[in-house]
């Protein structure tokens, strides 16, 4: 079983190096079935591999393919580490990520950049499967890169729109903060250990690093690596913006990889993180927070993929809060609905903006439930798992983490942020439904209904409804929870709290338009549209004073000397051409010189 | 004998001198012939018979047949010499002779004082020459024939009509 | 085969031949005639031909001659390139002025 392990990011990686080398000779069909087949190939591979490890007890496996390097004592090697965590996240990957490969091929059908589109998304699944199976933090580290340069190429996709690049530009600057904070990390574990071998360092620490406050820099180091590839506080700038690019790619990013990353970091270093109970609060309340944030953004936004963007970020949120509260494979368990949900609204949501010419604008859109009824469908059902109604799998899983957080902690601000949030995110659910599919017809709709575009979604649909019944296989990766008294009360107010986001909303859409209409132009909701002044902020208190910094500095000091180098070559350059002037008699008298020369030398 | 070396050697020179100040290129080309010829018995006196016998075939014989064959072709007519009269004025030569003056000089310097041995001076024929080539010195042999295709296909190449290339300006 | 010695004093043998290199020279720096430089050129070369066959004559050996036998080679492979520039350069010049062909430089 292991010994195929390495071909699961092995296809993807090696179908997206033909691709990007040759794809622009080959048809189009040749293409999709390489791009597509390759990915869906990793997860029958994924799927095999789970059933084996499933039926074989759920014992983690090391396999150590090939050493990479070995230098100063450190020694790094190719090498895949496979247990529960690993398994639930290729299967999340593979799964979602063959299902968007499939809606893809009708989504970008006739873009000249096909070829390369397939590239970049097979390299990215391929960078993101290396990252969660990953034995080493160093090629963890690789995949981690390997998942932000293909988020960079794929945001900026349409390259020739300055914007795009500008989003492509923000999202790589931001998230490499992240990079550095996770840098910093693995060197102190190489200072410390002189190894990056997971596993070890991980023993090792919880034997070594009890009394010291190593576990406390590592965790918080680690934690902004997270935050930066996860869209939290205070580094969520970027992920509304990457919007920017096809919306596939919006459900790759949002549903499978990339900002799932993170959470999966964290979940895998449990171990340093759980030396560091400060750093948990820290977790549980970055997430907390940034949920309530986020939610509070995607209520007033006009965009319909950055509502979606901004529900990804809130409940990425609700995964870091439970990661903090310790509620692990809740927070996993979250991850997979999440992905199975926020990938079908995200591709339902493509399927309206190609029927719709390419609006996104939700101010433009309504009255579509009688002329787009799948699209209608599957968003009810992707709004209703985001709202965490019953029966649908987000229910079940944001639950689960409300319930073990207040088992493990209480009524912390966090929890109480959070079981607000929940409101929230019921109620924006709920506008962008209504948004999209009631009140009048604005633009007139072309529907397209391709298989390539409807089987994944219908797929999804599924999974949204019914994926909380997959089983996890967490049960040796993380300890068991204490089970633990929660008061009925509290059990019903988690209950209770999307019904009551819904219930204010339905009443805010039949009676309340004028309080809506003043609303939307209230400074608060201008704040909270433009994601709390953030970008504002940022732009005020770091890239302004860069600028102006740049702008004093523009002939730039440091650079002088090395003009002036440049400058005395020019000089010599200018004087030595002379000499060059094609006369051939010229240069044979120049070789009559230079031996009338050597031998004045040997005669004097 | 020695007499009869020193007035080829001095012919010699004073038929290089002519080649190189000559005006009418065929006239040059003779002159040449000259100086090559005197240089074949000048090998033969100093015992190189096969030298000698190389020196006219092959170079007063072919590849001055060569030049006289590419001179016709060229048909350059009077004008030519003309124009060569006109670029030989006097001015041009004082840093050319200057500079020769002073490298026969050195040469000179370094030379004369040499007197080497020459004690086991023998005549070489040609058989001891065949030898030496094709034993010891075969590889250069290869790598002279290897030389010798190369120019063969140079100048097959570069006297190809112009079919393709755009005229340069003149 | 018995020999006499050489015919004259080595250095006299060398002295004509730096002569006649100098005289090769010379007509390669002065004249702007392409065909004129060529013969110049082989005057210089029969010149270095002329030091080895009397080395080898000094010497007794056979290496001399086959050092000529191997310059021979060279000049004509070096005459036949040349003539093949000559006329191409009179193709494209109808001139053999070497002076014009200036565009290398700097």
């Amino acid at each position: 079983m292991t010994a195929w392990m390495g071909w699961i990011p092995a296809l993807p990686l090696f179908s997206s190096l033909v691709l990007l080398l040759l794809g622009g000779r080959m048809s189009a069909r040749l293409v999709t079935l390489l791009g597509v087949g390759s990915v869906l190939g990793a997860a029958l591979l994924s799927a095999l591999l789970i059933a084996g490890f499933v039926s074989a007890g759920s014992t983690a496996v090391s396999v150590m393919l090939q050493p990479w390097f070995s230098s100063a004592g450190l020694t790094i090697a190719f090498g895949f580490y496979f247990d529960g965590l690993s398994a639930v996240m290729i299967g999340v990957i593979t799964g979602v990520g063959s299902l968007i490969h499939l809606y893809s091929a009708a989504y970008m059908a006739g873009d000249e950049g096909y070829a390369r589109f397939f590239g970049y998304l097979n390299l990215f699944v391929g960078a993101m499967l290396l990252l969660v199976l990953a034995d080493d933090f160093l090629l963890l580290y690789l995949g981690w890169e390997g998942v932000g340069l293909c988020s960079f190429l794929l945001i900026g996709f349409w390259y020739r729109e300055p914007a795009n690049g500008y989003a492509a530009r923000k999202a790589f600057v931001v998230t490499r903060i992240g990079d550095i904070a996770l840098a910093a990390a693995l060197l102190i574990m190489i200072q410390q250990f002189g190894t990056l071998h997971i596993q070890t360092v991980i023993e090792r620490a919880q034997l070594e690093w009890v009394a010291t406050d190593w576990p406390f820099w590592v965790a918080l180091l680690l934690l902004g690596g997270a935050v930066g590839k996860s869209a939290q506080l205070p580094l969520q700038t970027w992920l509304p913006d990457a919007m920017a690019g096809p919306t596939p790619v919006s459900a790759l990013i949002h549903a499978a990889t990339m900002v799932t990353a993170g959470v999966y970091l964290i979940a895998r270093t449990q171990g340093i993180f759980l030396l560091a109970p400060r750093i948990m609060e820290l977790v549980a309340l970055v997430g907390a927070l940034t949920l309530f944030l986020a939610a509070c953004s995607a209520l007033v936004q006009h965009d319909l993929k950055r509502v979606l963007a901004y529900s990804t970020i809130s409940q990425i949120g609700y995964m870091f809060f439970a990661l903090g509260a310790g509620a692990f494979s809740a927070a996993i368990f979250h991850l997979m609905t999440h992905a199975f949900f926020k990938a079908l609204l995200f591709l339902a949501a493509g399927q309206v903006i190609l029927s719709l010419h390419h609006e996104q604008d939700l101010r433009r859109m309504g009255g579509l439930l009688h002329r787009l009824p799948f699209s209608a469908l599957c968003f009810a059902i992707g709004c209703a798992a985001l709202a965490a109604l019953p029966l649908t799998s987000g229910f079940y899983s944001k639950d689960a983490i409300l319930l073990q957080a207040y088992g493990l902690h209480g009524g912390s601000l966090a929890w109480w942020l959070a079981l607000t949030g929940a409101g929230i995110t019921a109620l924006y659910s709920l506008r962008l439904f209504l948004k999209l599919f009631f009140g009048e017809v604005v633009t007139e709709p072309r529907p397209d209904m391709r298989p390539t575009l409807v089987v994944p979604l219908a797929l999804l649909c599924l999974l949204a409804l019914l994926g909380a019944l997959i089983p996890q296989p967490l049960g040796a990766v993380f300890a068991p929870l204490a089970a633990t008294e929660v008061p009925a009360a509290v059990h019903g107010a988690i209950l209770i709290m999307p019904w009551l986001g819904l219930v204010t909303g339905a009443l805010l859409w039949r009676y309340g338009r004028g309080l809506r209409q003043r609303w939307n132009d209230s400074a608060l909701a201008r704040g909270w549209r433009a994601g709390w002044g953030f970008d504002a902020l940022y732009d005020g208190l770091l890239v302004r004073p860069l600028l102006l910094l740049a702008r004093l500095n523009r002939k730039d000091l440091a650079d002088q000397p090395v003009q002036f180098v440049a400058w005395l070559s020019g000089c010599a350059h200018a004087w030595l051409s002379i000499t060059q002037n094609g006369r051939l008699r010229r240069y044979a008298a120049g070789i009559a010189m230079g031996a009338v020369l050597v031998l004045m030398v040997v005669t004097l | 004998m020695q007499l009869l070396f020193y007035l080829s050697a001095l012919i010699a020179l004073l038929a290089a001198w002519r080649v190189i100040r000559g005006v009418n290129a065929v006239h040059a080309l003779l002159y040449l012939i000259v100086t090559l010829l005197a240089i074949a018995l000048m090998f033969f006196m100093l015992g190189a018979p096969f030298a000698a016998a190389l020196e006219v075939i092959i170079y007063a014989g072919a590849i001055m047949v060569l030049m006289v064959f590419v001179i016709m072709m060229l048909n350059q007519g009077d004008s030519a010499v003309g124009q060569e009269r006109a670029w030989l004025s006097g001015r041009i030569w004082r840093g050319p002779a200057l500079l020769c003056a002073v490298l026969l000089a050195q040469l000179g310097y370094l030379l004369l004082p040499a007197a080497l041995a020459s004690g086991d001076a023998a005549a070489v024929d040609a058989v001891a020459v065949g030898r030496a080539l094709y034993g010891p010195y075969m590889l250069l042999v290869e790598l002279a024939s290897m030389l010798l295709l190369a120019a063969l296909v140079g100048a097959w190449h570069l006297t190809r009509a112009l079919k393709h290339r755009p005229r340069e300006e003149g | 085969m018995e020999s006499p010695g050489l015919v004259i004093p080595v250095e006299h043998g060398l002295l004509f031949a730096a002569v006649l290199f100098c005289i090769g020279l010379a007509g390669v720096l002065t004249r702007r005639n392409l065909l004129f430089v060529l013969m110049s050129l082989e005057l210089m070369l029969n010149a270095v031909a002329f030091v080895f066959v009397l080395a080898g004559a000094v010497h007794g050996n056979a290496d001399g001659q086959v050092m000529f036998v191997l310059i021979l080679t060279l000049a004509a492979a070096e005459v036949a390139i040349a003539l093949a520039l000559v006329v191409q350069l009179y193709r494209r010049r109808r001139s053999l002025d070497i002076d014009s062909l200036d565009g290398m430089r700097g």
